[in-house]
């Protein structure tokens, strides 16, 4: 192996500079913004942590970070159900020689732009999408139902995306799992359901939590989708930062909100981090 | 009465069936409909006509903001290529002290949501006295896109390299004959994967490209604002053409992927 030398750091200093200049910096900028005060339209350099006392105070910016909490716990929880089954069979009843095209199939959609994929779902199901026209033709429903622009559209819109995002990670999990120990565990006269209960899925865990983690990261700042699909009455996280942006161009406050926004990601990510951690020390 | 067997093989098939529906249904939708001979792109289906098409090519605007697309996407891709194949060179190959803390700064923006990022760039700008334009697109696309180049070849940096890269300087090759003749050579699977990934984000980044910039905007930024006027044939037909240069961009990246793999194993005899 090549010993450490300082030769390395010619290498890594742009990408280093980079990061530091346009990722680290802005974000302590964001940080001073967060502290500073927002009065008669201008941004004042005076301290204060009243922003995020207004954040605490007023419901109507506490209730945005519920919601979003909310939509993404649920999105996760369906696109962890609906993609499991189908890495399931994509890993263990799809025959080899149909694995690849199989997967390459149902994650092609991932690629199309995320603003058409959510305005394709508005195709789906507006008061005159496909789904309203099925159901009224068939006389199934009087006046169309109201699939679109409320919690369920923005959930069924994430859900889309992220199904496909975790077939590929729980997928990933379920082939490096060693065969020999289904047959073993097999040999020893457990049932298939034992064999899934004890071996399968205690052991692509992992991957279930790497792919949640994700798109509990992806879903939770997404201003997109709620935005196209979601309802006028709620606002989520990401919403309401760029409405402070927009409207208000409060930027103090905004900065307050994707702070606390960023705050709440890093937590779930270092619950995540130690499970895998506790669990790998466990495992022999 | 089914056997329990064939019956386990019917609910595979039919929620295999069921859940390609659902990932395939918005799409398809989608491209029908920018077929449609009609002002909406709903039920019942009017008859096929690609004037949605040709609408589309003559607008103006999208087409000046695919243009901008496509040239921040190869700079900001290939910009991140360059410098995460750099510091994954110096840092799996020269270990550096502090070297896991630097790999661990590096990576720590795809963790952060886009938007933060974008807010963050936005404040800087403002704070700075420059104005938004489609270079601060491209820097605000290298920041998420530096993480995942370097991500992707650091991962890729195995062992045999090294042996061959000694072996080299063994037999008296320099610092950058090495780099020229073994490392990016053996390295290029790796580094293509790289491009062809950062190249789809930035192609298809929304919110930063939206903070970003003013006049000169990206493709998807424009999409924005043709989507938001509801649902129309022309917001199908763009949407379909962006998908099929997505998917075609994959093709290309895997058919070229391929092809090297093949030289590459023929030229070892493998």
């Amino acid at each position: 192996m090549p010993g450490r030398d300082s030769r390395g750091w010619g290498y890594v200093l742009p990408a280093l500079a980079w990061t530091l200049a346009f990722f680290v910096l802005p974000f302590l900028l964001m940080a001073c913004y967060s502290l500073w005060r927002f009065d008669a339209g201008k941004v004042q350099h005076v301290w204060t942590y009243e922003n995020y006392e207004a954040f605490i105070a007023r419901p109507h910016f506490l209730q945005a970070l519920v919601n979003s909490l909310e939509v993404t716990a649920l999105t996760v929880v369906l696109s962890v159900l609906l993609a499991y089954p189908l890495a399931w069979i994509l890993a263990f009843r799809v025959p080899r020689h149909l694995q690849k095209i199989a997967l390459v199939l149902a994650v092609l959609p991932f690629w199309t732009s995320y603003l058409v994929r959510s305005y394709s779902w508005l195709l789906v199901l507006s008061d005159r999408g496909i789904v309203n026209s099925a159901l009224l033709a068939a006389g199934i429903v009087e006046t169309p139902l109201e699939l679109a622009h409320n919690r369920g559209a923005t959930v069924l819109g994430f859900t889309h995306f992220f199904t496909m995002l975790l077939t590929l990670t729980i997928f990933a999990s379920l082939v490096q799992i060693n065969p020999h120990y289904h047959a073993a565990a097999a040999d020893l006269g457990a049932s298939r359901l034992r064999i899934f209960l004890r071996i399968t899925l205690p052991l692509s865990l992992p991957g279930v939590v790497v792919g949640a983690f994700l798109t509990f990261v992806v879903a939770v700042g997404d201003f997109v989708t709620p935005q196209i699909l979601g309802g006028g009455t709620e606002l989520l996280m990401p919403q309401a930062i760029m409405l402070q942006i927009s409207r208000y161009v409060n930027l103090p406050m905004a900065s307050a909100m994707s702070l606390v926004l960023m705050a709440v990601v890093s937590l779930v990510f270092f619950a995540c981090a130690r499970w895998l951690r506790v669990r790998s020390q466990a495992s022999p | 009465m089914m056997s329990r067997r064939s019956f386990a093989r019917l609910a595979v098939v039919v929620y295999v069936a069921l859940i390609y529906g659902f990932i395939f249904l918005p799409v398809l939708v989608l491209i029908v409909f920018s077929f449609q001979d009609g002002k909406l792109p709903v039920p019942p289906f009017r008859g096929f006509t690609l004037k949605w098409y040709d609408a589309l090519f003559a607008n103006r605007r999208l087409m000046d903001s695919l243009a901008n697309s496509v040239v921040v996407a190869l700079g900001s891709g290939a910009v991140s290529t360059v410098l995460g194949f750099l510091a994954a060179f110096g840092l799996a190959r020269h270990r550096p002290a502090g070297a896991p803390m630097i790999r661990w700064l590096l990576v720590l923006p795809l963790f952060v949501s886009y938007l933060v990022i974008g807010m963050g760039l936005l404040l800087m700008l403002r704070e700075l006295g420059i104005s938004k334009s489609l270079l601060t697109v491209g820097m605000g696309h290298l920041v998420i896109n530096l993480p995942l180049a370097f991500a992707v070849i650091y991962g890729q940096m195995g062992d045999h390299q090294v042996y061959a890269e000694r072996a080299a300087r063994d037999l008296g090759a320099g610092e950058a004959t090495v780099l020229r003749r073994i490392t990016v050579p053996m390295l290029w699977p790796a580094l293509f994967a790289a491009f062809a990934l950062t190249f789809t984000f930035s192609w298809d980044e929304f919110i930063i490209a939206f903070l970003l910039s003013v006049f000169d905007v990206t493709l998807p930024v424009e999409l924005w604002s043709l989507l938001r006027r509801g649902l129309n044939p022309q917001a199908n037909a763009a949407g379909s053409l962006v998908f099929t240069v997505t998917i075609a961009v994959l093709i290309l990246a895997l058919l070229a992927y391929r092809l090297h793999r093949r030289k590459d194993a023929g030229g070892t005899g493998r």
